[in-house]
């Protein structure tokens, strides 16, 4: 008799199950702490809507996101369900399993990578890189640009002494040795009674400041990580002649023309220096551009943009996340559901006018896209001549290698360009040889 | 008759307790009590050591938990040995760890000298010293690189009024040759205090009868200072020289909050440059070796001082 409640009670429980709707689950995205965070989470409200999960959302400051999100997944931790990881983190996350792939589901629901800019495609979704292998959609692309005040370069008399003094007009630099050329113009320039400062750029040796700032140069001069790509071959890539120059103009704009103390600076600095007045020009991630364009005091009028300048030819650092389901959490449905809703062209839309930069062709090419903002079109030119750093599982070491040898070099003035990347190239060989790739 | 709570406990305990514990022994009770104890310091301390001493001669990588763990006998010392970029991380915590010491006791033992004479508001002085060693370091690191700062910075400006030097032009924390000192400044200045202290423990610890018979004695106040104070405040000033030796040997986020290491890696002391290696690298078969010839030259140092300390000590 207890046997027949039971089955019967059983059965009963099962129809109820088979009939009710997916529960709602609440899921948990880790992103970095900054402008495009907010955005997401305005945008994420109609996901909330329509699905009936809920969304929480663990933000970490960018100067702690790559240690506490790598110590996250590397110990299995269930924090995050969902994580907007930096490119360079696509190899270790793909090969020590942290990430979910995604080629099935994309298959399944018909997400196609042919709807997103190829070069973000590359950068944050694949690995091995390049093969259609995905382990993240894209999610918000960026890369190292600069801005400037328009306002100063606008003033007359700076026009004035700027011709008689390089017999050309004071205006957005072609080249990187022009870039260095305004720079060292407005050092130490008294601009509305204050003495103000030719540039704000990436210094910084905690974490990947000064590698993303002078790659910004690197690139631009041809610098490139292998002679054969996949082969590990540094010798005569990396320590090139085009690349010892480089650094050495990265060195030489920092010593002319930053402000003082400008020796550990990163974005944080670089938004500070260029929002209190201090400097003519600075360096940072398309991400802040909305930001700064809004800024009541420096914005607006004020401002304007442009993308890293070429040298030999043409190079932007690459910046931007790929969005990725982690293998650890226990709501990997609902959260493919928040990628598929994301994936969505209306939604890359919405995130484009929140202040997301979004990497879905049908926001890229629309034509009104280039007068939506007045970086738009910047960011669309920077985003066809990226180049990322090392994206190799080992990415940290390598990272940490290239941090040490250019602030040694750049700030300390330890040894010559030369030196410091043939010591990098030694680094480097010896992780290589470590992970069994040399 | 008088109350005797032992063996009214002894009462309540129920005949089967009272069996089993009747027949312990004192050691067997003596192993009951310290027995958590020792557990807990093998399982905390004892079991990771030897774990590390095991990982330091293999290629393991935290963040590499599938990866196959090799065995590579004493590579991992090898490289530490033979890295300039390590001996340089040493030579920068002996710049820190000599002269901190050495400024800390110098300042430490004339501020106790200063405070142990009675004058009016000698207590609210000795508040007022010992204020820097209650803030976290974390904080100390955060407000000194204010005061650092060339353009607003409290430091620049000072020596600037004092120099005439316009206190823009010099940076603390961003100059090879300043970075050094720069450290050394805020270390002294949070944990002075600590060595004062100490002192003034010797100082007070002192019989006024000694001095009184030097009195008698026509022993000059210099004499009585050479033969009398320093020699009975020797031991407390080693202490405290041993204390501070050990804490700064492994300094880490005073100097991680003020300069990160940098510029470059001018005051990348050893414990940041092992941290790096460690949580940065995920080296952690290198870091693991490295640690432990930190770890054996620290306890290797200390043995020594503790030896010259007891001998100072027995005089």
């Amino acid at each position: 008799m207890k046997f027949k409640k039971l089955a019967s009670l059983t059965l009963v429980g099962g129809l109820f199950a088979g009939s009710a709707p997916a529960m709602a689950d609440d899921l948990t995205l880790c992103w970095a702490a900054w402008d495009p965070a907010n955005a997401l989470v305005e945008l994420s409200k109609d996901f909330e809507s329509q699905s009936g999960h809920s969304m929480s959302f663990e933000f970490i400051p960018w100067p702690n996101f790559a240690d506490r999100m790598l110590n996250e997944l590397n110990s299995g931790g269930k924090l995050c369900d969902l994580l907007i990881g930096d490119s360079q983190w696509i190899g270790g996350g793909a090969e020590s399993e942290h990430y979910v792939k995604l080629n099935d589901f994309f298959d399944k629901e018909g997400i196609s990578m042919d709807d997103f800019a190829e070069a973000t495609v590359y950068a944050y979704s694949t690995w091995p890189k390049g093969t259609p292998n995905y382990y993240a959609l894209p999610a918000m692309g960026d890369a190292n640009g600069w801005f400037y005040r328009k306002d100063w370069f606008a003033k007359p008399e700076l026009q004035e002494a700027f011709k008689a003094e390089y017999g050309r007009d004071l205006a957005e630099p072609k080249t990187q040795r022009e870039l260095l050329d305004l720079a060292k113009f407005f050092q130490g320039k008294e601009i509305d009674g204050n003495k103000v400062y030719g540039a704000a750029i990436f210094t910084e040796r905690g974490s990947e400041g000064i590698t993303m700032g002078a790659t910004g140069a690197l690139y631009t001069w041809g610098f490139k990580y292998e002679n054969t790509p996949g082969k590990y071959d540094m010798e005569g890539a990396v320590n090139s002649p085009e690349a010892v120059e480089a650094l050495e103009f990265y060195k030489e704009l920092y010593k002319c023309c930053t402000p003082p103390g400008y020796t550990d600076s990163y974005m944080g600095e670089s938004l500070d220096a260029f929002k209190s007045g201090q400097v003519a020009m600075a360096m940072n991630w398309f991400a802040f551009f909305p930001g700064l364009y809004a800024d009541p005091d420096t914005g607006g009028d004020k401002i304007d943009f442009f993308v890293n300048p070429p040298q030999n030819q043409a190079g932007s650092t690459l910046g931007g996340q790929g969005i990725s389901v982690i293998s650890y959490s226990e709501k990997q449905e609902a959260a493919l559901e928040y990628i598929k809703w994301f994936a969505q062209p209306d939604i890359q839309a919405q995130w484009w006018s929140l202040g997301g930069y979004s990497a879905h062709n049908s926001v890229l090419n629309d034509p009104g896209f280039v007068d939506s903002q007045p970086f738009a079109g910047d960011f669309l030119e920077a985003m066809n001549d990226v180049q990322d750093f090392w994206q190799e599982p080992a990415y940290a070491e390598l990272l940490v290698s290239m941090q040490k040898r250019l602030h040694d070099y750049i700030v300390a003035d330890k040894g010559t360009a030369k030196e410091a990347l043939d010591l990098l190239i030694e680094d480097w060989t010896e992780v290589f040889e470590d992970e069994g790739k040399l | 008759m008088s109350f005797n709570p032992v063996e009214q406990a002894a009462k309540q305990t129920p005949p089967a307790i009272a069996r089993r514990v009747r027949g312990l022994s004192d050691k067997a009770i003596a192993w009951l009590f310290v027995g958590p104890t020792i557990f807990l310091l093998l399982a905390i301390n004892i079991f990771p050591l030897i774990w590390t001493i095991y990982l330091s001669f293999t290629n393991f990588k935290a963040n590499r938990p599938n990866r196959e763990i090799k065995y590579v006998g004493l590579r991992n010392y090898e490289r530490i040995l033979n890295d300039a970029d390590v001996w340089l991380s040493m030579q920068a915590t002996a710049h820190f760890l000599i002269w901190t010491i050495v400024l800390q006791v110098i300042i430490g033992f004339a501020l106790a000298w200063l405070i142990n004479r009675k004058f009016k508001g000698n207590d609210m002085w000795t508040t007022i010293i010992v204020l820097p060693m209650m803030l976290s370091p974390a904080v100390v690191g955060n407000f000194w690189t204010f005061f650092y700062q060339p353009q607003i910075g409290i430091f620049n400006y000072v020596i600037g009024f004092l120099t005439g030097k316009d206190p823009s032009s010099f940076e603390m924390l961003g100059s090879v040759d300043l970075a050094p000192w720069s450290i050394v400044i805020v270390d002294t200045w949070m944990w002075t205090p600590f060595v004062m202290l100490i002192c003034l423990a010797g100082l007070r610890s002192i019989p006024d009868y000694i001095y009184e018979a030097a009195e008698v004695d026509r022993a000059s106040r210099w004499r009585q200072f050479w033969t009398i104070t320093v020699p009975m405040v020797l031991p407390f000033l080693m202490l405290a020289v041993l204390f501070r030796g050990i804490e700064n040997f492994k300094m880490f986020d005073l100097v991680v909050q003020l300069t990160g290491g940098g510029p470059g890696s001018t005051t990348e002391l050893a414990s940041i440059n092992l941290k790096r290696e460690a949580f940065e690298k995920w080296r952690t078969g290198y870091s693991s070796a490295f640690a432990i010839i930190l770890f054996v030259t620290v306890f290797g140092l200390a043995s020594i001082y503790v030896k010259a300390l007891n001998k100072v000590k027995e005089r």
